[in-house]
């Protein structure tokens, strides 16, 4: 047993940390968000030629590095931790998760190269204005017609919908139900008859688009109909990836918290001496190594690809955002006034920390995930 | 990372598994896991019990084998726990001697000491209680009155200690005394190991809310123990205390997950048969507790590689302790939830005395476990002082 990261994991970290805090500062952010674009290209290039990072997990065959997801958890809590404005989520793991597990290898050859070297960005398009994360959420259904299929229809809340090159939507088969007649299909982001609306969101470090399909030709990714053990594990992988996004935000929030509790004086001491404020850091510490060690351990599971990850992904899902959330609200109440104004990062968190925790189904939708996979 | 047996991880289990399979039978297997370190149920049984894995040297499981031991590593520790856990083998009745007392003395004790009274305990002849908390030293435990001075070859005891689990089966007590007269706080204590059976000393057992008495108080009217019974130099008896107690905070309570997954079977299975899985609200409190239950045995595993790395648990073993007693008293009141209208009536035993059941028992004796071995809130401070770096409250 060993649970703990290699040295060359630990490399990784550094040197992603040490890029992104060039690269990602606080003024970054601020000016990204307020972007209809929401990244920066040449950041996000330099990310893809330089250090790989699109392409980390992704099969050496098909363009990628060829790690694990335990690498690409990594890179993901330092991106979290320093809130990155880029569609790293949506292309490097929703939408090249979606094509490794739905495509066939001709497929998985012709998409995955330039998503791995950053030329392509990806997402992946599933839910629609009903807000449902599941398969009874797929409503949109593919026409086949002369064996040509095309899609009519609204996807909602689709990360970085409105950059992308590429979108993976999952549709269903007309007349089907439930986990029945899933599909998978690939559409160019400037398809005809494909209309792109950037959303405003709450969050506004991670943009979203609604997306409507009126007779959008598509191309299906994989067996048309029997998608969706493919979209399952894709949903589990997101919620693994998105685990670890959230801790390392929450282990930021946590820094915050405490550096301010022991300059900040009232009373004539230090905050941070006083029981009321010091006990409330060492819960966020002992929900934020929790959170790790949950994020940490269903990576592994996602990284072995083992029959442990669909109870992981949701307990660490339901785990992760809860801790991740109580961090960024508890961090708010400790800095004060100051904490609540627009100009301090505690904000910025903090809506990160409520999006991600709704984002692919709440703490309960994951507890009833949970209580279904291990037979409650 | 890597959670797969190593071949000899593998062997060793095999051989865990083997040996209770061969010994785990009749009135052994009947008496089924209990309810911790204090539960005294089928007491005499288990020291049988007790004996047969003393005597196959699985108790001293990580000691040096020039002590008995099998100088197991940390990954056969918990192999061997999952095992004996897994196979429902009796609670253990060695918390404090075995648990707690022997890696002290391995750490502090002359090799005297050592070849005096590691022996004892695996052969399960002598038990130990542990004489830490005084009726005004709880929280501030560095507030201990308890005075031992030495007279000829001697030391003699005077003063109160309580809440000492199991005092009344124990032999030997191992006891922070003030040995310095003029001293305060944590300077001038003496960890002294002192024999029970003798006219200075005086058990009496405090009953619990659960009807039950494991607890007591310890009053000494100089009580005598040999000069050579100081464990660690003498005035220094709070630096041996704090290892005892991160013992106690970090790895005595690692097979503790194991025994909350059978706690969470049961409670799953009554709430299967009676409905109360199908309600919403308990569905999720009780996929919530599953949750808790996973991640504490993911910390245990981090908390444990830390370990062999860096050859301490240190305060992050705080960490630990205030996750499992704070998850574990939410779990006592789901059990309540979960018996809905059965949780209104307790059982009496046969002389009629008040007397709880498995469940009824978790959810009262929880309330205990964020207490002892340092309350959450000396925890909370221990995690804000020392490992986030805060600074002390002005005292």
């Amino acid at each position: 047993m060993n649970f703990a990261f290699s040295e060359e994991q630990e490399e990784l970290r550094r040197t992603v940390r040490q890029f992104l805090e060039a690269k990602s500062p606080e003024t970054e952010v601020r000016r990204l968000m307020e972007t209809a674009e929401g990244y920066d290209t040449s950041v996000w290039k330099q990310m893809g030629q330089e250090l790989g990072l699109q392409g980390l997990a992704i099969p050496e065959e098909h363009g990628g590095q060829g790690f694990t997801f335990i690498e690409l958890g990594i890179v993901l809590e330092e991106m979290g931790r320093v809130l990155l404005c880029a569609p790293y989520f949506a292309s490097a793991v929703l939408a090249a998760n979606a094509i490794l597990n739905a495509g066939t290898d001709e497929q998985k050859s012709a998409l995955l190269p330039g998503i791995a070297s950053g030329d392509t960005i990806a997402t992946l398009a599933f839910t629609e204005p009903s807000g449902k994360w599941d398969a009874a959420g797929i409503t949109l259904e593919a026409i086949e017609s002369g064996g040509k299929f095309t899609l009519s229809g609204e996807k909602m809340f689709v990360i970085d919908g409105h950059v992308a090159d590429l979108i993976v939507v999952v549709a269903r088969t007309a007349g089907t139900s439930g986990t029945d007649g899933i599909s998978f299909f690939t559409v160019r982001g400037d398809a005809e008859g494909l209309t792109r609306t950037s959303l405003s969101t709450m969050d506004m470090t991670r943009k979203q688009a609604k997306l409507e399909f009126n007779n959008v030709v598509a191309e299906p990714l994989g067996a048309p109909g029997s998608g969706w053990p493919a979209f399952s594990k894709t949903l589990d992988q997101a919620a693994v990836a998105l685990s670890n996004e959230m801790m390392g935000g929450a282990q930021k929030v946590l820094e915050m918290s405490v550096e301010y509790a022991k300059v900040r004086v009232q009373f004539g001491r230090p905050i941070g001496s006083f029981q009321a404020i010091k006990h409330k850091c060492a819960d966020m510490l002992l929900e934020v190594e929790s959170g790790k060690s949950a994020a940490y351990y269903a990576s592994w599971a996602a990284a072995e690809d083992n029959d442990e990850l669909p109870v992981v992904a949701a307990l660490s899902k339901a785990y992760c955002s809860e801790a991740y959330f109580h961090a960024t609200a508890e961090n708010i109440q400790i800095h004060g006034g100051i904490g609540f104004t627009w100009e301090h990062p505690a904000h910025l968190y903090f809506k990160r920390a409520k999006s991600s925790e709704i984002y692919l189904g709440d703490p309960t939708y994951h507890r009833e995930l949970l209580a279904q996979r291990i037979g409650i | 990372m890597d959670f797969v047996d190593t071949p000899a991880e593998a062997a060793f289990r095999a051989e865990v598994r083997a040996w209770l399979g061969e010994y785990l039978r009749g009135e052994f297997a009947a008496l089924g896991p209990g309810n911790g370190p204090s539960d005294e149920t089928g007491w005499d049984v288990r020291v049988e019990w007790e004996k047969l894995l003393g005597a196959d040297r699985w108790v001293g499981l990580t000691w040096p084998k020039e002590y008995g031991g099998r100088a197991a590593n940390l990954a056969e520790q918990i192999i061997f726990n999952e095992e004996y856990t897994r196979a429902g083998a009796p609670t253990r009745l060695s918390f404090f001697g075995e648990g707690l007392f022997a890696p002290t003395l391995i750490q502090y004790g002359t090799e005297e000491q050592k070849q005096r009274f590691l022996p004892k305990i695996q052969a399960v002849e002598e038990m130990w209680c542990q004489g830490f908390s005084e009726p005004n030293a709880g929280s501030d435990l560095a507030n201990i009155q308890t005075r031992a001075v030495l007279d000829g070859d001697e030391w003699v005891i005077t003063g109160q200690k309580v809440w000492t689990t199991l005092a009344h089966r124990a032999d030997w007590c191992f006891v922070v005394c003030r040995t310095e007269p003029d001293s305060t706080s944590h300077h001038g204590l003496t960890y002294l190991l002192c024999p029970m059976d003798q006219p200075g000393i005086e058990v009496r057992p405090l009953r619990q809310m659960t009807g039950s008495a494991e607890f007591n108080e310890v009053f000494f009217d100089g009580a005598r123990t040999a000069k050579e019974n100081a464990l660690g130099p003498v005035g220094e008896g709070w630096k041996v205390a704090m290892a005892t107690l991160g013992f106690e905070r970090g790895t005595a309570f690692m097979s503790s997950q194991l025994a909350f997954e059978g706690e969470f079977a049961d409670i799953l299975r009554i709430a299967q048969k009676n409905g109360s899985a199908r309600e919403p609200a308990l569905r999720d409190e009780l996929a919530n507790a599953y949750a808790g239950l996973q991640v504490m045995k993911y910390n245990g595993m981090r908390m444990l590689t830390n370990l062999v790395k860096r050859g301490d648990v240190g305060p992050e073993a705080s960490i630990g302790k205030l996750f499992w007693t704070t998850w574990h008293k939410r779990f006592g009141e789901t059990a309540m939830s979960v018996l809905g209208a059965d949780a209104l009536t307790v059982q009496r035993s046969q002389d009629g005395d008040y007397e709880v059941d498995d469940l009824h028992y978790i959810f009262m004796a929880s309330r205990a476990e964020t207490i002892y071995a340092g309350a959450s809130e000396i925890q909370r401070n221990i995690i804000g002082e020392r490992v986030l770096g805060l600074p002390r409250e002005p005292r």
